[in-house]
């Protein structure tokens, strides 16, 4: 199976720098998915979940808070907002954080406040997703 | 005899007194570096991935003719903006000092700079002097987060978007290794051309963007000068302890050494007291054997 480079940075660390067959990717207009020898691209990412591994069989996730990917043929960097593997999320802050923004949402008025609080809950909600909750 | 041993053990014991706080003071800055220190060097590889991708990106866009938006169009005026980066707090060396002098150079060499000034060192300097200065920022903390990086390239993209200058560059500390710090002026606004050597490598990828280029770009960019901003306050973070604990560390050593000599001082000075009293004792018994 051809592979390619995956690297994933964000502005505070290094997260992935390996060969994998294959990425899924929360790209703005949909999902993404990338295998080895992909035509040059720049997408813009959601916040979402991403998926990578083997073409077939158990890939693994990874929490991405946004950003954009460059693909040039031979790698795939991911620039994410932030991004943690399913190990390194810690469940029950990610709860917290879902709790509190929810809270938030239903006492906030102001536009600005309303906008943070639901950017807040969709990186709390796409942490639990990628650890399986 | 110069000095009473009663004055002495006095001057001993101030510098004993100052040299516990220098020594406290290193020891913190020690461990404040250790953090930060781990910070700069993780969050590195980031800005010069996007660094390079950008100029991948203004290159291909350049080639096939599209139009860059406004932050990545070089101006035609000349009218600059320098953000200063020094630290809220002193007794750290040269550090800020540096930093203020390549900002006055600068201020020489070019003709209209506008001021963004980070720290208080630097505020407190171009305030005493009555220079005007478009914003500051104090009281950042020891912790730098990404949010305060961002609030700032707000303000700068904004004043730039506004046309009040046509160039941006940051001096700050680059940090190299604890007891290295070095000053570095870096452009960031219009979006730095890629180097020449990149240009002639290879056949250039032509990219496909998604939504569009436009999109890609207007996220691309401000993502670029947010990034600087953070990655220069990192450096300069973790500049200011290393440069703090230099000079702790050489503080407390000149304090050692002078209570070494004071330490022979007194040695001299209470033997000398001890050989005067003795021979008057002894003077005093001869004057009276020879009644």
């Amino acid at each position: 199976m051809s592979t390619f480079r995956l690297e994933v940075v964000t502005p505070e660390r290094t997260v992935l720098d390996q060969d994998v067959e294959s990425v899924l990717l929360p790209a703005k207009g949909g999902q993404l998915g990338i295998w080895a020898n992909h035509a040059p691209m720049i997408a813009a990412l959601e916040i979402g979940v991403a998926q990578y591994g083997p073409k077939s069989g158990r890939k693994e996730n990874l929490a991405v808070g946004g950003g954009f990917i460059e693909m040039d043929g031979t790698t795939l960097r991911v620039f994410a907002n932030t991004a943690e593997t399913a190990e390194e999320i810690d469940v029950m802050r990610a709860q917290e954080a879902k709790d509190r923004a929810e809270q938030r949402l239903q006492d906030m008025q102001s536009e600005w406040g309303h906008y943070r609080a639901e950017i807040a809950l969709q990186k709390a909600l796409t942490r639990l997703r990628a650890v399986g909750e | 005899m110069a000095e009473s041993t009663r004055d002495i053990k006095r001057r001993m014991q101030s510098i004993d007194n100052t040299r516990q706080i220098t020594k406290a003071m290193e020891m913190i800055a020690a461990a404040k570096l250790r953090r930060v220190q781990e910070r700069v060097e993780r969050s590195r590889p980031y800005l010069e991935r996007l660094t390079d991708t950008l100029g991948r990106v203004v290159q291909a866009a350049k080639k096939e003719g599209d139009e860059l938006p406004i932050m990545a169009q070089t101006r035609e005026g000349s009218r600059r903006c320098l953000v200063v980066m020094t630290s809220d707090r002193g007794l750290a060396g040269g550090y800020n000092a540096n930093i203020l002098r390549q900002t006055d150079r600068y201020m020489r060499d070019y003709d209209d700079v506008q001021l963004i000034l980070v720290g208080r060192k630097a505020r407190d300097y171009y305030r005493r002097r009555g220079q005007n200065f478009l914003a500051e920022y104090v009281n950042l903390g020891d912790h730098i987060t990404f949010r305060q990086a961002q609030e700032m390239s707000q303000v700068v993209e904004e004043f730039y978007a506004n046309e009040l200058f046509d160039q941006v560059d940051i001096v700050y500390n680059y940090f190299v290794n604890s007891v290295t710090q070095r000053v570095r002026v870096r452009p960031i606004l219009p979006i730095p051309e890629p180097p020449e050597e990149a240009e002639r490598t290879g056949p250039q990828p032509l990219y496909w963007f998604e939504p569009s280029f436009a999109g890609v770009l207007n996220t691309l960019v401000p993502q670029f000068v947010q990034t600087s901003l953070f990655q220069a306050l990192l450096e300069a973070s973790a500049s200011e302890q290393g440069a703090r604990m230099t000079a702790m560390r050489s503080a407390t050593d000149n304090a050692t050494e002078m209570i070494r000599d004071l330490t022979l001082s007194f040695n001299r000075a209470r033997q000398d007291a001890i050989t005067k009293e003795i021979s008057e004792i002894v003077g005093g018994a001869e004057a009276l054997q020879s009644r």
